[in-house]
């Protein structure tokens, strides 16, 4: 396919996703020189298509990887660590950001099957992606490690395929450590899952031990998909990509109908009309194939120019052929918040173009221009939840090389709103905010609205007094309480999303050192008593530092926040108070005094050269401080109370 | 003179303390570099001369002598000119200090500290409050009105009780001249170590002030003059030559490490420059050797700059920024030009903290115990 490419492509893709490792290029270039791949050989009944899903850790990738080994997918060798994870900090952090896909060649008995790997997100966060990856499967293989057992995401993600009725194949993994325990797990298993112990394959992936058995469960047990060729083309989008020479690379698993180069296809969401210029499969590197058949899972590409034009969830079908599209489809929906600013405003135009190209490939994230009187321009950026911000932050810097101040997340918060007027003004009666600026008083509206997730921990047992505490303190209601074995524990919670996004998982991980999960799912919103406080310097508000917060949590937060700026802010000329207010009551003040005396002791003869630089830095500061009222703030003062505690 | 027999607990000052110092040869290296910066600044009568650095009094009077021969063959030096020599007690003896005012000096400043034994023993010194009282006492009667106490206050657990103690004590002994200094603590001394490590307290900012307010309070009461932030002199016993730095006065520096403001005019420069000279004793010397002089670092400073330097020092004083030294240095943009239109300077007049009249630029009573955060805004009013 090389030679279709605009320019000499394959020395300069790895431009384009700077994190390919060579391995990648390797096997790129050998696929280059086959013909073509006819996919009619491949009818709906030889097919396969399931994910692998396990908690963070427990061997997904590796799995993948040596299943690419064993069906000659990928080439034997040390470097197949984690192939399908592209992305520089999946590989650092061990999950999976963007989901990738294999197309996998396995004969069993004499059949050749075509099976089709369909990776997913190994995190909560991208909960939407996987329901979506999951729809384009038959079955998953649920991964849990023979020491660690069943955690907080095993269940989470069990669920999911249990919903989409799925056929599960439970795997335990890492049968090699010292510490394995697998009848334990399988224990578990049997007990949260319901699934008999002796369905579990107990395998090592990192030795290899019993892969091959999962190999043949997948092709037993998962059922082919139900779907007919002779329909009409029913596409669903499950991922995509932007790749720079060729624009929108867009992931398909095909319900009905075929797929081929000079097809005109429609999206069901935008109704904008393609003409398809490539189709082909995922091996994992695109391998174009002459079509693409009903069951079967691959690429398309069609003139897409921005990755929003392929939105995850979406269905393609042919021009003038509608179909019903597939159910589930909605747009990404940040549940996170937070502002981005440049370090130095001089770097602003730089960090634009870096979030304009790291957004090009993940439309999960919006991007809103804010500007702060303290951080001068910048972005306010919406994220689907708190790793997913951390990942995005982590691309920044390592992809793009942007340090960037991040302030404290935030959720959206919603208000009903009573006030005519505001309807109006509006047009609607329910408001998202995510500006605390934007707060309307609680005259104008009926009630406010907070996000909430069901959080589920699971710990050993000897931790539970103790998250239990943590977790009323973050107003959490218990929903459920189940011992999984003897010693292990799931625990599930109703939380208030603003109560876990900055600290929580630091929290239970180190109270539990290091061993509870956790994992979460949107559970709505609810009624909350949600009040704006306002910090005040001297009386004058700081228009920055305004949150809105539960009324139940104002008077700690806003005592930190006072004794966080007295420690921030220098001493002036005049007396400065320091205050957290709701409306006009004041609710925690700290004073930061007057200089009575600020004058250097001695000063002679001796190099005053020193101290004039000093006297001039200070001189020049002046530019950089933050007016209000009389009360000059460095700019780093902001910084140091706004960025988010961990990273004090 | 760079040479003491100790350090003190916390001095950072460019000291040496060595077994044996070759008098003979330091002595004519500070000749030699002496009448060759003369000769580079070509200037023609001297005010004053300024013994200090470690401690002078280490040296002999033979030395001091020869300096100041020196000095008087290359440049007038008028017989009333102030001639001062900085003494520590435990160097200062009767028959020591009076060869030194027969050597030609005529005003001397005893690094008294403090009137406490426990007080001198963490500060390192290496006498006694008696033996300080003693020199005092020797000294006053040789250089009779022309003796000035140095006395340090805010040392780590001294309590506002014990520095009033100190104060009255002081004022008991001392001359016409004192020099009142807050501690500093400077990184890489001892007793900052201490400090920080704990073993000490650090001294609360309030507390600071409020010695400061007492001292300035009780001087001024019994007669003394607040001319400086730290200084005080009565009977019209300021320093000379201090107060010419507080001026931005031209001055010359000899000797290890020393800093000089002059213009150059005998190498045919025309702008007051910065000059350091070679800070270790015996680069130094190599140097003077060789060269005639061992200036280690000079620097043009820019018409901003000098303005600048004015400003810092000169709002120290009680008469402040004169127009006519501020002439001298911008005679394009008056005093009233520059700080007289509303902004900074303007708002700080209104505060109460500065004073601009037809004396100059000056600080209030309360302005100066807060100088340093009047001066960035002045700084950057000027820079713009």
């Amino acid at each position: 396919w090389g030679a279709r490419l605009p320019s000499p492509c394959p020395a300069a893709a790895p431009l384009c996703r700077p994190a390919r490792l060579p391995a990648a290029c390797e096997r790129r270039c050998s696929s280059r020189v086959k013909e073509k791949l006819d996919m009619s050989m491949y009818p709906v009944e030889s097919i396969r298509n399931f994910s692998i899903i396990a908690h963070v850790d427990h061997g997904k990738s590796t799995l993948a990887d040596r299943l690419l080994e064993i069906t000659g997918t990928i080439s034997k060798t040390d470097r197949n660590k984690q192939v399908l994870d592209k992305l520089q900090v999946e590989r650092e952090r061990g999950i999976t950001v963007k989901a990738q896909s294999a197309s996998l060649f396995y004969n069993h008995e004499g059949i050749n099957y075509l099976l089709n790997l369909i990776d997913t997100p190994g995190h909560v966060d991208f909960s939407y992606e996987v329901s979506r990856s999951l729809s384009a499967c038959q079955g998953v293989i649920l991964v849990v490690d023979a020491n660690e057992g069943i955690q907080a995401q095993t269940v989470a993600n069990f669920y999911l395929a249990f919903e989409a009725q799925l056929s599960i194949i439970p795997v335990i993994n890492k049968i090699d450590l010292k510490n394995a325990d697998p009848e334990r797990v399988e224990k578990q298993v049997e007990k949260l899952f319901d699934i008999p112990t002796d369905e579990c394959i107990r395998i090592s992936a990192k030795q290899g031990t019993n892969v091959e058995k999962v190999l043949q469960k997948v092709i037993e047990k998962i059922p082919p998909p139900q779907c007919n060729t002779a329909d009409p083309l029913k596409a669903l989008v499950f991922d995509s990509t932007f790749d720079h020479y060729r624009g929108v690379v867009a992931n398909i698993a095909l319900f009905g109908g075929e797929i081929a180069k000079g097809h005109k296809i429609v999206s069901a969401h935008t109704k904008k009309r393609y003409e398809v210029n490539e189709v082909g499969i995922l091996t994992p590197n695109e391998q174009p194939t002459h079509k693409l058949y009903a069951g079967q899972v691959g690429y398309v590409i069609a003139g897409m120019k921005e990755v929003t034009e392929a939105q995850i969830g979406d269905t393609l079908f042919l021009y003038k052929q509608p179909v019903e599209p597939l159910p589930g489809f909605k747009s990404a929906k940040p549940m996170v918040f937070a502002g981005m600013y440049p370090i130095d405003q001089t770097e602003y135009n730089n960090l634009k173009s870096a979030l304009e190209r790291l957004t090009l490939n993940d439309s999960s994230v919006t991007v809103h221009r804010d500007s702060s009187l303290a951080l001068g321009a910048g972005w306010r950026l919406g994220f689907l939840g708190l790793l997913h911000m951390e990942v995005f932050n982590q691309r920044l810097e390592q992809e793009y090389n942007m340090s960037v101040i991040l302030t404290a997340p935030t959720v959206p918060y919603k208000a009903v709103l009573s006030s005519a007027k505001l309807i109006k003004e509006y047009g609607k009666d329910q408001i998202t905010i995510i500006n605390p600026a934007q707060f309307p008083d609680k005259l104008l509206v009926s009630e406010y609205l907070e996000p909430t997730v069901l959080g589920t921990i699971v710990t050993p047992h000897e931790y539970i007094g103790k998250i239990i505490t943590l977790c009323q303190d973050r107003r959490a209601i218990q929903k459920d309480m189940l011992y999984i074995d003897e010693n292990r524990v799931m625990l599930k919670y109703l939380f208030p999303l603003n109560e876990i996004v900055v600290d929580f998982y630091d929290a239970l991980k180190s109270l539990s050192s290091g061993y509870a999960s956790f994992d979460y799912e949107d559970a709505g919103y609810q009624s909350a008593d949600l009040i704006k406080m306002d910090i005040l310097l001297n009386g004058n508000p700081v228009e920055e530092l305004a949150t809105i917060i539960h009324s139940d949590k104002a008077y700690a937060a806003g005592k930190l926040l006072c004794e966080r700026l007295k420690e921030t802010i220098p001493r002036q000329l005049f007396e400065i108070a320091i205050q957290a207010a709701i409306g006009k009551k004041i609710i925690a003040r700290e004073t930061l005094k007057a200089y009575r005396k600020n004058v250097v002791a001695k000063c002679y003869g001796g190099d005053i050269t020193r101290r004039m630089k000093l006297l001039k830095r200070q001189a020049e500061g002046k530019r950089l401080m933050r007016k209000i009222g009389n009360v000059e703030v460095p700019r780093d003062a902001f910084i140091r109370v706004l960025k988010r505690e961990t990273d004090k | 003179w760079p040479y003491c027999s100790k350090r003190c607990s916390y001095c950072n000052f460019n000291t040496y303390v060595v077994p044996a110092v070759d008098e003979a040869a330091v002595r004519a290296c500070l000749l030699r570099e002496a009448q060759t910066l003369l000769r580079l600044s070509q200037v023609h009568s001297i005010t004053s001369v300024f013994f200090g650095g470690g401690t002078p009094s280490l040296a002999s009077p033979s030395t001091v002598a020869a300096v100041l021969e020196a000095v008087a063959e290359a440049a007038h030096l008028p017989a009333g000119a102030e001639v001062t020599l900085e003494a520590n007690p435990s160097s200062s003896s009767i028959s020591r200090l009076a060869g030194f005012r027969a050597a030609g000096v005529n005003r001397l400043s005893i690094g008294v500290q403090s009137l406490d034994d426990t007080e001198l023993r963490m500060l390192g010194r290496e006498h006694t409050a008696a033996e300080a009282r003693k020199a005092v006492e020797v000294a006053r009667g040789l250089f009779p009105g022309r003796t000035s106490i140095d006395l340090l206050f805010g040392l780590p657990g001294q309590s506002r009780d014990a520095w009033a103690q100190r104060l009255e004590a002081a004022l008991g002994l001392c001359d016409d001249h004192i020099s009142l200094y807050q501690l500093t603590l400077e990184r890489g001394t001892a007793l900052a170590a201490q400090v920080r490590e704990g073993a000490l307290p650090a001294p609360p900012q309030d507390l600071l002030a409020d010695m400061y307010q007492t001292a300035r309070t009780v001087l001024v009461a019994t007669g003394f003059r607040h001319y400086e932030v730290s200084n005080f002199a009565r009977k019209g016993a300021l320093s000379i030559h201090n107060r010419s730095y507080w001026r931005a006065d031209q001055y010359i520096g000899v000797g290890p490490g020393a800093h000089g403001r002059f213009v150059p005019w005998g190498e045919g420069g025309c702008s007051r420059e910065a000059r350091v000279q070679t800070l270790e004793p015996v680069a130094w010397m190599r140097e003077v050797q060789s060269q005639g002089h061992s200036t280690r670092s000079r620097a043009v400073l820019s018409p901003l700059e000098q303005p600048e330097e004015l400003l810092t020092l000169g709002l120290r004083t009680d008469e402040g920024v004169t127009h006519e030294r501020w002439g001298h240095f911008s005679p394009q943009l008056s005093l009233q030009a520059v700080f007289g239109a509303p902004g900074e300077a303007w708002a700080l007049q209104q505060q109460g903290w500065l004073v601009l009249d037809s004396g100059g630029l000056r600080c209030t009573w309360a302005g100066l115990a807060v100088l340093d955060s009047l001066l960035p805004d002045l700084l950057w009013q000027l820079q713009r």
